[in-house]
Order: C-alpha cells, then structure tokens, then sequence
C-alpha cells in the first residue's frame, strides 16, 4: 500500500495553484492514500497484451480542413476580461 | 583543463496555415490585437478542439525534409503551466509520440561537413503574446493562442557557435523551401532557445546545462553562445560549478544575465489529450506527403554545382534562399550565363539587399530584366561599369534594359574610329603623361584612361580603349 505524504499534497496542491493549510494537506493526504490504494487493486489485473487506452471510442483521425471564420469582435471578447487597455487584456506582470 | 562544448538547439516554427491548430480562427500575423480568437482560443468551458488536417499534413512534410521517421500512431498530449499567455492553463502539445523522430540534415562550417541529428518533432499550439509595460502590468494579445507550431529539437551534436549558426541557416532554409513556414524570425515564426554546457575532453557525461533565451536573430545566438561558453569556462577552471539555470541573452551588451535557476525538472504533468484522439497515419497519407516536397537545398546545391558548374561555395550560398534560388533559375532560364547570374546575384544584388535592408521580392528587379542586362555585358552593348548604372535602374525602378540603355544613352563605344579620337585628343593635350609612360611610370597610362573615360562619360569599351591608347603611345 502506497503512503501519501503531506508533502506530496503540498507539492500537487502548488503545481494546481490551489492555497491549502497544513491542516487541510495533512486530511488530503489521508483520503488521497485510500483513493490512490483503492486505484492500485487495478494493478492485479494482467494488462501484458492490453494496448493502453486513451479513448474509449474506436476513433481516429477526426479531423477539419484549413478554412478560417473570422475571430469574435473584440467588444465581445472584452465582456469577460477584468481589464484591457488598447484591445489587450491587462494582467500583473510574472517573470518567466 | 580545457573544455568540450556541447549545445543543443530547440527551434519552433509557425505553420503558415489559414486557420488555427485546434480552432477555425485565422491564424494571420499582424492583425489588431485581439481581433484573431474564438472561445477555443480563449478556453471557454465546454468548447472542443478539433485538429487541422493541413497543419498535419505539413508538420509530416517538414520531418520528412529534415529525414525524420514518421510515427504511424500519433497523439496529444495536454503539458499543464500557469501562464498569463494562455488562457487555458495548459497546452496541446504532444509527449511521447511525436509525429517525427531520429531525423538530421547535415551542415557545412569552414569547408567541413557534418550531420547534425534530429531527436524530434512535434506538434502543437503557440502561445498569446504577452508585452511587458515595465510599470508593473503586462498586456496579452491572444491573436497568437493556437497557431500551429512545430518543435524542432536537436541532438547534443553541435560543438560550436558556428554549428549552431549554420544549423539554424538549414533548419530555416529546408523548411522554407517545404513552404510550411514563412521562418521569419523579426516575425516570430521561427524561435530559437539554446542549451548549452562544457565538459573536459575525453569524458562521457555531459557537464550542467545552461539555457539560453531572448535570442532575437542567428546571430544573437551565435554571440549568445559564444559569451555563455566563456563564462562557463571561466567559472568551472576557478573551481565553481554551474547551476541548471536559465539565462537571458542582453543584446545590448552582449551577455547572458541569470533569469532563473531551475530547482528539479519542470513538472508539466503531461497526460493524453482526452478532447482529441488519436492519429493514425497510413501508407497513402505518407506517400501524398512525401510526394508534395519539392526539390531541396541541398539537391539544388548538388544540381548547380553538376549541371551549371557553379563552385560548391556558390552553389551553397546560392540556395540557402529559396527566393534567391528561385530567381537564380529563371535568370538562367531566361538566357543569362549561369556564373554570371550567379556572381550578380551574389555580388551587386545581395549588396544592394543587406545595404537596402530588403528582401529580393521587394524590389522591381525581374529574371528578365537581370538575364537581359547580362546578355548586353556579353554582347559587349554595354560595359560591367557601365552595368552598374543600368543594375541601379533596374533594381529600383524596373523595366527593359535594352530600353534603359538606348535611353539614357548608355551604350558602349565600340568604334575604333571614335575611339581613336578620343584617344588622340587625350594624347595631344597631355604630352608629359607620354613622357612619363616612356620613362617606365606605368601609372601614367592609368591617368590617360581616366581622362578619356571622362570624356566619353564612361563609355568606352574598356579593352578596345587600352589596345588603341597603348598603339598610339608608340607611335609617339
């Protein structure tokens, strides 16, 4: 059985940007462990001769041709943005 | 202790499609700013994306030029990032079956050839354009989000500045010849990040690598390089070492400033793209591709050196361009020598371009109008002095030579009899300049065509002028 630590909730909670306590991490932690040890019963079945599955529907190639719709105006686009100043959206400034 | 330098290039082309890798939206550089997206491109809930089939077809074309085997399963994968350049949080891109891989092209640094290996290539979608105002915001154009893009990464196989330079020409040249791109990097449809890191000589393991960004134009990179090869170098032999860290290309100064360190390996979380699936690609799909790639540089480069006897330099410089290369062919198409063709376009044309700062297309100089002009050098209409003025026309304001010259009067004085005048003249009026040749000052002759090139507003055929003069002289 796979132990889920504090840490490890800690680690995944910041790559989803999600804020938590060390209270909160450490109950995490805890019902994450039953769900991943719940997860690893699937282990015990024989998988050899089994191609790995993306999709359950037997589609492939789902394709478009190259043809273009003019883009939303702009206005439009705007309704849902905090702020914008000259047609561009406006967000504090992160360093990559 | 000294070093071994070991780089590898990453390089991201824009697919010059109509629309977009996963949404309708055109896919054009330089509209108003958010004029280009829908609510794919803007990751609205519920919105599925579907694939460009063009954008396929071309991203196969492109590994087929640079050798690469195609996957015949191929899928995509979501790499997760917070970013304010995309509105999604995440990026379709693909992990671990790329639609090419195990590809090279092979490269020419000081007469020497090498081939340069291809780990892969992959599909995805650009990015919005972010523009730092400095005053603590950032302003994002989404126009970019989902505009086809294929990643081209290269095996640590390249050893110097100058490899990566010409690795970079190829790379740009081969895929504007398969037409998929317009590989235009003050455009950004062609970006380079270099990774780069030093280990003595005769070891296996590869020292820590350095990433470099910001690096605007080829020759950015190359100085890029350069400066961040000393810099390790400097570091390491005083005992330091080097951090994995990604580094800033300052153009002003020439230098690498530190951006970042990078703790661990980025943890994008990738996982199969579950609003897509997958891509099977059959032996008639692959086929109709291949059979699509024109002739590429480095078969016309043979071709030109076999067939048109041009030197292997020539040829090569010659069809880095497609255009160039292009307007090389119908020139001679056109009548005109082909190493005449040749050194025009390499000499007066191209010096015209880089001092003009302009691409062959934007200027009025025709095939016709280049074969034309040649063909009157040749013929002896006009001398390669006299050509110049005639070029200058031509480049600028277009039009028939044969017209320009007659026009402005340009044509070469061929007649002895004028000739001799001239010379006579020149002569009479210049008695100690005779002397002077007599006395073994072979200057003076110099001096004596001069005048009489003068005279004739430059016209006078040349070795005609010189045979005349140098019998006159001793007769005197």
């Amino acid at each position: 059985m796979a132990k889920m630590t504090k840490e490890e909730v800690i680690e995944v909670a910041h790559l989803a940007r999600l804020a938590i306590t060390d209270e909160e991490a450490v109950h995490f932690a805890d019902q994450l462990e039953a769900i991943t040890n719940a997860m690893e019963l699937l282990n015990e079945l024989d998988t050899e001769n089994v191609e790995p599955t993306t999709h359950v529907l037997p589609l492939v190639n789902v394709m478009r041709e190259d043809k273009s719709i003019e883009g939303l105006p702009r206005e439009l686009v705007m309704k849902n943005v905090k702020e914008h100043e000259g047609g561009q959206v406006r967000v504090p400034t992160i360093l990559d | 202790m000294n070093f071994e330098t070991i780089i590898g290039l990453e390089v991201h082309v824009e697919l010059k499609t109509e629309s977009k890798m996963f949404s309708p939206s055109p896919a054009h550089f330089g509209a108003e700013p958010n004029t280009n997206t829908n609510v794919i491109d803007l990751g609205y809930p519920g919105v599925l994306p579907v694939v460009n089939k063009t954008a396929v077809d071309w991203a196969m074309k492109a590994a087929l030029a640079l050798n690469c085997e195609i996957s015949r399963h191929t899928k995509f994968d979501r790499k997760n990032y917070f970013y304010p350049d995309n509105p999604k949080a995440y990026q379709i891109s693909q992990f671990d079956e790329p639609i090419g891989e195990h590809g090279w092209l092979e490269i020419e640094v000081n007469g020497e050839k090498k081939r340069i290996g291809i780990t892969r290539l992959h599909m995805e979608e650009d990015a919005g354009k972010l523009t730092h105002t400095g005053n603590g915001h950032s302003l994002v154009d989404f126009n970019r989000q989902g505009t086809p893009l294929i990643e081209i990464v290269s095996e640590p196989d390249i050893r110097t500045p100058e490899e990566a330079y010409a690795y970079l020409e190829k790379i740009k040249s081969i895929i504007q010849y398969t037409g998929v791109s317009d590989v235009r990097m003050e455009e950004g449809s062609l970006r380079c990040d270099a990774n780069i890191s030093l280990r003595p000589y005769g070891r296996d393991e590869f020292g820590t690598k350095t990433e470099l960004k910001n690096l605007n134009s080829f020759n950015f990179v190359k100085k890029g390089l350069e400066h961040e090869q000393i810099r390790q170098e400097q570091v390491l032999l005083a005992g330091g070492i080097i951090e994995q860290e990604t580094r800033r290309y300052d153009e002003s100064t020439g230098k690498t400033l530190l951006m970042r360190i990078k703790e661990g390996s980025d943890d994008y979380r990738y996982f199969p793209e579950p609003d897509l699936v997958d891509i099977v690609i059959d032996d008639a799909w692959l086929e109709r591709v291949r059979a699509e790639i024109p002739e590429l540089p480095d078969a016309r480069k043979a071709r030109y050196v076999s067939e048109l006897g041009l030197s292997s330099y020539d040829a090569m410089v010659l069809t880095l361009q497609k255009p160039i290369s292009d307007f090389f062919e119908a020139t001679v198409k056109a009548g005109a020598d082909a190493k005449l063709a040749s050194n025009w376009l390499m000499g007066e044309v191209s010096a015209y371009l880089n001092a003009q700062n302009k691409e062959l297309e934007d200027t009025e100089l025709t095939p016709e109008g280049l074969a034309g002009m040649i063909k009157l050098i040749g013929e002896g209409t006009i001398s390669s002095k006299i050509a110049k003025k005639v070029f200058k026309e031509l480049i600028e304001k277009g039009g028939d030579p044969n017209k320009i010259v007659k026009a402005q009067g340009l044509v070469q004085i061929s007649d002895e009899k004028v000739l001799l005048e001239y010379v006579t003249n020149t002569l009479d009026a210049n008695p100690q300049s005779i002397e002077d040749y007599k006395n073994g000052k072979d200057r003076a002759i110099g001096f004596l065509v001069g005048q009489i090139m003068k005279a004739t507003k430059g016209q006078a055929n040349p070795p005609l002028l010189n045979k005349i003069l140098l019998e006159e002289i001793a007769k005197r």
